[in-house]
C-alpha cells in the first residue's frame, strides 16, 4: 500500500500517522507539503491526519482545504481513490466539499480526550473490511469540534445509502446519547462520501494499534485497507 | 555620552520613575557607578527587566547554590535554559519547570497558555522535541467567587496551547486551598527528547557572529510583564491585564519545526527562546554567558505594530520568538528553512569583542551598557530570615473523630484535593504522538521513548500544608514523594526540576520558609541521588500582604529500561495479597483527614527518614521489575484507606481489609500520613515469598487484606461499594465546574 500524509502547517498527528502506516503496511508513508499540486505517483490512499491546520483560527480546516494539494487529492477521490481524513482530516474534508456537513462545537463546549466505543455499521466498505458489522471498537478522541451536523436532507442520505461508518455508542453497541461524546447527529462518528471511497471520522484509530501501549482496536481499519489493496492489485 | 537618547525626547528619570520600574535605590545607585552617568530610559527599562527577581533571582541565588546539582546522570544541571539527563541509547532527556502565576491570575486562559507556551520553548531551544507536558495548578478555596472562573480558564488555556501545539499533557496536580484565594499557582513543566551530542546552548561563541531574530513580530504586548511577576498584587490586579501576553501555539508549532531542521542543518552557534523581558534578556544571556559584547539594530527587528520605541521593543514579551547565534556560511541555508514555515527571520545584530550591550534605534545610541553587569554579575541578597518554631507532634489519641471509618473515606474520596482530575485531564490531549503507556491518574505518567525499549516516568509533587507546618520537612517530603511516585512505576528515578513558588522575600518569615524548603529540598535530593538540573523561582505571591502556602513544586523524570514493565495502580485480579510497605505509626498532623474531616489544621507534618524512603522504595521496585508485583500505589495525601480505594476504583475490583492494629486508632491507621509508604499487590501464592524478601532486606512489609469483591471491606465497619466510591469521586469536579453548590 502507497499512502500519502499530507502535511499542512499547524498539522500535528503526522507522525502518529506515519507511524501507525509503516507499522501496518510495512511501508513508509510519503510525506506531502501542503504547496505541492501532485500526489507522489502511485499513491493508493490520502491520508489527511489530524491536528489544528492554521491554528483552527479561522473555521477548523477552512484555510488547509484551499490549498494546492488539495486540488491533487480532489482528482485523486475523483478517479475512485481513497482518500482518509481523521480529525482536523475530517473537518479539511467538509471544508473542501469532499464530505458533506460540517463540525460544530462539542455539546460540552470543552476540548475532550478520551477512549470512546464505535460501532461499525457495515463491514463492506474498503475501511470497515477489517471489522465485522456491528463489532464495537475502543479508540480515543481530542477534538473540541467533533459535533457532526448537516441539513436533513443530508442526514437521511446518509442514512438510506449507508453511509455512516462509525457511530458513537455505549460498549454494548447502543446508542444513547450518554456516549455521544460530542453531540454528534445521529452519533454519526464516521462517514463517507457517495461513492465510499472517501472515509472523514473525528477519533484517532492511528493511536490505538500498538498491544503494549494499550488497546489495538484501531488496528482494523489500517489492516484492512492493506489487505484490500493488496487483492486489488 | 551624557546626552544619550535625549534627541529621542524619552521621559526624564526621575525617582519615581525608578521606582515604578521596581528598582530600589540602592540598585539605582549601582547602577549609576556602573555607567558613569544617568541611564537612558531605554537602559533604565533594560536595568529594571534582567535584575528584577524574575530574571536575577536575587533574593534566591545564594541559597540555590546549595542544591546538589550533579551526578553521572547530568549532562547540563541550572542555569541554561533547561536541564539536561542522559538516558542512555545517546539520548538525553531536557526538561523544566516554570511558573505563570501572576499572568495566569490577572488572565487565565492567556497567562496560562503563554506559561506552556514558554516551557516548550525552553526545551525545543535546547535541540529537544517535546514528548510530554505535565502542570502543577494550585487555585483559591472552592467557595472563592473567583476561583471557578480561574480553574476554567487555565485549564482551557494549558490545553489549548499544547493540544494545538501537538504535546502530550501528560499529568500533573490540581489542589484548592483559601491561601491561594488571590494568587493561583500554574507551574508547567516540558519533558523533550534529544540526541545527546546535539544538545543546544545559550552561549554565544565567535566576533562578529550574526544574531538572527525569528518566529513571531515584536508587538507592544507582555511590556513589563516580568516586572509585574516580581511585585506583590494589591487592589489593581486586574489593571495589569495588558502586561500579559497572548498565545499563539501555532507560530510556536511552526517554529519548532523550523528550529529543529536548522539545527540537523548544523546553522546554529547559540540559541536562547524570547521569555521573559524577551530581546533585552536573551541578547544579554548569549552575550554575557560567551564573555562577548552584543550591538542590536532595533531597525530590523520585525515589528507588529508601528512607531514602537527602543524601550517597548526591548521589553516586549510577545511569544513566540527566538534568537539564535547563526554561522555566518549558513545565514542563507537557514533563512530558506525559516521562510518555507512562514516565519520571520531578520539579521538584528551581531557579536562583538566589547562586551557591552549596545541598541541602536533609528540612527541613534538607546543604550550603551556593561554586558556582563547585566547578566550574570546582577545584584544579590543575602536577606534576613526567620525560622519559624517546629509546631507540636499531634497525639493522634488526643483526636475525637467525628465520623466513622467508612464515612470517612466516602467524604475524603469526593473532597477537592482528593477527587478525580478527570474533568482537567480530558480537556488535555495526552494521548498524541502514540507513546503515552500510563495516561493521567495514576501516580506518575509512563511515556515510551521513541520506539522503545526505553520508557520514561514523570510526575510532579509537593504538599504546601506541609511546607507551611515545618519548611525543611515539607521541603524534603516534596522530593520524596516525587522519588515515590516514579519508583511505583517502577522507574529509577533521574533527576528533578524545581519550581518555588513563595510570598514576598523581603518578608523574613517568607524567606524563612523559603530557607527552610531548599534546605529540605538539598538534603533529600542528596539522599536519593536525585539531583535539581533545573528550575524557576516565583516570589511575591501575595495579594494585600497574604501569602500563599509555600509550594516548592518539584517535577521529576524516571527511566525505565524497558516500558512494558510499568506498574500501574489498578489491582489486577481478585484473590491477590494486598502488602503494606513500609511503617504505619499513624501519624494524623497536617493530614487531609484532620483537615476535611476534623476541620483542623494543625500539628506537624509527618517526617521523612531518606533511608528508609530509599530501602522502601528499592524494594518496591525491584519487586515491579521482577515481574512480582501485579499493583503498586504510593501513599501520600489520605493514607492508607484512600489508596487502597483509589486501587479498588481503577480496576472495579474490591478489597477485604484486615482490622486496623490495636496500638493505632482506627483512623489514624487508615488515614494517617507516615511517608515512605506503597500499597503493593502479589499473587497470593507469591505473599510468603515477598514477606521472607522483605525480612532478608530489613523492609517492614505486612500483608494487609484481599482483593475481590466489589467493595471495600473491614471488619466492624460497613461495607464501601466501589460504585459509591465512585461516584463521590468522579462526581465532585465537574459538579462544582457546573455550578452546582459546593460543601467544601
Amino acid at each position: 500500500m502507497k499512502a500519502a500524509v499530507l502535511v499542512f502547517p499547524g498539522i500535528n498527528r503526522e507522525r502518529d500517522m506515519a507511524r501507525t502506516l509503516k507499522l501496518t503496511s510495512g511501508h513508509e508513508p510519503a510525506m506531502v507539503w501542503h504547496t505541492e499540486t501532485a500526489l507522489p505517483p502511485g499513491t493508493d490512499v490520502v491520508v489527511i491526519p489530524g491536528g489544528f491546520s492554521y491554528g483552527d483560527y479561522l473555521r477548523c480546516g477552512a484555510i488547509a482545504a484551499r490549498s494546492p494539494v488539495m486540488e491533487a487529492v480532489r482528482a485523486h477521490a475523483g478517479k475512485g481513490g481513497l482518500v482518509l481524513g481523521v480529525c482536523n482530516g475530517f473537518q479539511i474534508l467538509c471544508e473542501a466539499g469532499l464530505l458533506p456537513g460540517v463540525l460544530m462545537r462539542n455539546t460540552a463546549l470543552r476540548f475532550i480526550c478520551r477512549d470512546v466505543c464505535l460501532r461499525v455499521e457495515h463491514s463492506d466498505s474498503p475501511f470497515t473490511r477489517g471489522y465485522n458489522a456491528g463489532q464495537v471498537i475502543r479508540v480515543p478522541v481530542a477534538h473540541g469540534e467533533g459535533n457532526y451536523i448537516a441539513d436533513a436532507e443530508t442526514i437521511e442520505r446518509l442514512e438510506k445509502e449507508n453511509r455512516v461508518l462509525f457511530r458513537y455508542t455505549s460498549p454494548e453497541g447502543k446508542l444513547d446519547e450518554a456516549w455521544n461524546v460530542n453531540g454528534a447527529i445521529n452519533a454519526m462518528a464516521g462517514i463517507v462520501n457517495e461513492r465510499g471511497n472517501v472515509l472523514g471520522m473525528m477519533p484517532h484509530p492511528e493511536n490505538h494499534v500498538e498491544a503494549s501501549i494499550g488497546v489495538t482496536d484501531g488496528r482494523g481499519l489500517f489492516a484492512g485497507l492493506v489487505e484490500g489493496l493488496g487483492k486489488a492489485a | 555620552m551624557s546626552d544619550l537618547g535625549a534627541l529621542r525626547n524619552e521621559p526624564k528619570i526621575t525617582p519615581e520613575l525608578v521606582s515604578e520600574h521596581g528598582l530600589k535605590p540602592d540598585e539605582y545607585k549601582r547602577m549609576i557607578e556602573l555607567i558613569g552617568r544617568t541611564p537612558t530610559f531605554t537602559e533604565l527599562g533594560i536595568f529594571s527587566a534582567m535584575w528584577n527577581e524574575h530574571c536575577s533571582y536575587k533574593s534566591s541565588k545564594v541559597h540555590l547554590r546549595t542544591l546538589p546539582t550533579q551526578g553521572p546522570q547530568v549532562i547540563q544541571g541550572p542555569g541554561e535554559n533547561a536541564g539536561v539527563i542522559d538516558i542512555g541509547g545517546g539520548l538525553a532527556c531536557v526538561f523544566k519547570m516554570e511558573s505563570h502565576n501572576h499572568p495566569s491570575y490577572i488572565e487565565p486562559y492567556q497567562g496560562a497558555a503563554t506559561g506552556v507556551g514558554g516551557i516548550l520553548r525552553d526545551v525545543f531551544t535546547m535541540g529537544a522535541r517535546p514528548i510530554a507536558c505535565l502542570n502543577a495548578l494550585s487555585f483559591g478555596s472552592p467557595n472563592h467567587p473567583k476561583t471557578r472562573h480561574l480553574v476554567s480558564g487555565v485549564v482551557a488555556g494549558i490545553g489549548g496551547y499544547g493540544n494545538s501545539f501537538g504535546v502530550p499533557t501528560v499529568g500533573g496536580s490540581v489542589r484548592f486551598h483559601s491561601r491561594y484565594d488571590g494568587n493561583c499557582l500554574v507551574n508547567a513543566m516540558a519533558v523533550g527528547l534529544a540526541r545527546k551530542d546535539q544538545i543546544f546552548y545559550a552561549t554565544a561563541s565567535g566576533i562578529g557572529m550574526p544574531i538572527v531574530y525569528l518566529g513571531s513580530k515584536t508587538g507592544r504586548d507582555g511590556i513589563h510583564g516580568a516586572s509585574m511577576a516580581s511585585a506583590e498584587f494589591g487592589h489593581d490586579a486586574e489593571e495589569k491585564r495588558p502586561t500579559v501576553q497572548v498565545g499563539d501555539p501555532f507560530s510556536e508549532k511552526l517554529l519548532l519545526e523550523a528550529c529543529l531542521e536548522i539545527m540537523a542543518k548544523g546553522c546554529v552557534i547559540a540559541i536562547q527562546d524570547m521569555g521573559a523581558a524577551g530581546l533585552t534578556c536573551s541578547a544579554v544571556e548569549m552575550g554575557a554567558k560567551g564573555d562577548l559584547g552584543v550591538t542590536l539594530d532595533l531597525d530590523k527587528v520585525p515589528c507588529r505594530e508601528q512607531g514602537m520605541s527602543a524601550y517597548e521593543m526591548m521589553l516586549s514579551e510577545s511569544q513566540e520568538r527566538m534568537l539564535m547565534v547563526l554561522k555566518p556560511e549558513k545565514e542563507k541555508e537557514a533563512e530558506a528553512i525559516f521562510r518555507k514555515w512562514g516565519l520571520d527571520f531578520a539579521v538584528v545584530g551581531e557579536t562583538t569583542p566589547s562586551k557591552r550591550f549596545i541598541v541602536r534605534h533609528g540612527g541613534d545610541v538607546m543604550a550603551d551598557l556593561p554586558i556582563k553587569e547585566l547578566g550574570d554579575k546582577a545584584p544579590e541578597y543575602r536577606r534576613p530570615f526567620v525560622t519559624g518554631e517546629k509546631p507540636k507532634v499531634l497525639d493522634a489519641e488526643s483526636v475525637k473523630p467525628p465520623l466513622g471509618i467508612a464515612d470517612s473515606l466516602e467524604k475524603l474520596i469526593g473532597c477537592p484535593d482528593l477527587c478525580s482530575r478527570r474533568w482537567v485531564w480530558e480537556q488535555y490531549d495526552h494521548i498524541i504522538l502514540g507513546n503515552t503507556v500510563q495516561r493521567p491518574g495514576g501516580d506518575a505518567a509512563v511515556v515510551r521513548v521513541e520506539d522503545g525499549p526505553r520508557g520514561l516516568a514523570l510526575a510532579t509533587d509537593v504538599t504546601p500544608r506541609y511546607c507551611e507546618a515545618d519548611p525543611f520537612e515539607g521541603g524534603k517530603q516534596a522530593v520524596a514523594e516525587c522519588w515515590r511516585n516514579l519508583t511505583a512505576v517502577g522507574a529509577k528515578p533521574l533527576a528533578i526540576t524545581d519550581n518555588l513558588n513563595f510570598g514576598n522575600p523581603e518578608k523574613p518569615e517568607i524567606m524563612g520558609q523559603f530557607v527552610g524548603c531548599i534546605r529540605g529540598i538539598g538534603e533529600a535530593c542528596k539522599a536519593l541521588e536525585f539531583p535539581v538540573v533545573s528550575g524557576n523561582v516565583s516570589l511575591y505571591n501575595e495579594t494585600n500582604g497574604r501569602a500563599i502556602l509555600p509550594t516548592p513544586s518539584i517535577g521529576g523524570v524516571g527511566l525505565l529500561d524497558d516500558f512494558t514493565k510499568s506498574a500501574s495502580l489498578a489491582f489486577r485480579r481478585a484473590g491477590e495479597a494486598i502488602l503494606l510497605v513500609g511503617e504505619t505509626t499513624g501519624w494524623v498532623g497536617q493530614s487531609i483527614w484532620l483537615r476535611e474531616v476534623c476541620r483542623r489544621e494543625e500539628g506537624a507534618p509527618p517526617p521523612v527518614d531518606l533511608i528508609e524512603e530509599k530501602e522502601n522504595g528499592d524494594f518496591v521496585r525491584a519487586l515491579i521489575l521482577d515481574d512480582v508485583a501485579t499493583a503498586v500505589h504510593d501513599l501520600s495525601d489520605g493514607g492508607l484507606l484512600v489508596a487502597v480505594a483509589e486501587m479498588a476504583m481503577a480496576s472495579g475490583i474490591g478489597a477485604g481489609l484486615e482490622a486496623a492494629p490495636k496500638d493505632i486508632p482506627g483512623f489514624a491507621h487508615w488515614f494517617g500520613e507516615d511517608q515512605a509508604r506503597y500499597v503493593v499487590t502479589v499473587p497470593a501464592s507469591k505473599a510468603d515469598l515477598v514477606l521472607n524478601r522483605a525480612q532478608a532486606a530489613s523492609v517492614l512489609v505486612s500483608r494487609i487484606g484481599t482483593t475481590g469483591g466489589d467493595a471495600l471491606t473491614i471488619p466492624g465497619e460497613r461495607p464501601m461499594p466501589i460504585k459509591v466510591l465512585r461516584e463521590r469521586f468522579e462526581g465532585w469536579l465537574p459538579g462544582y465546574m457546573a455550578g452546582e453548590l459546593v460543601n467544601a
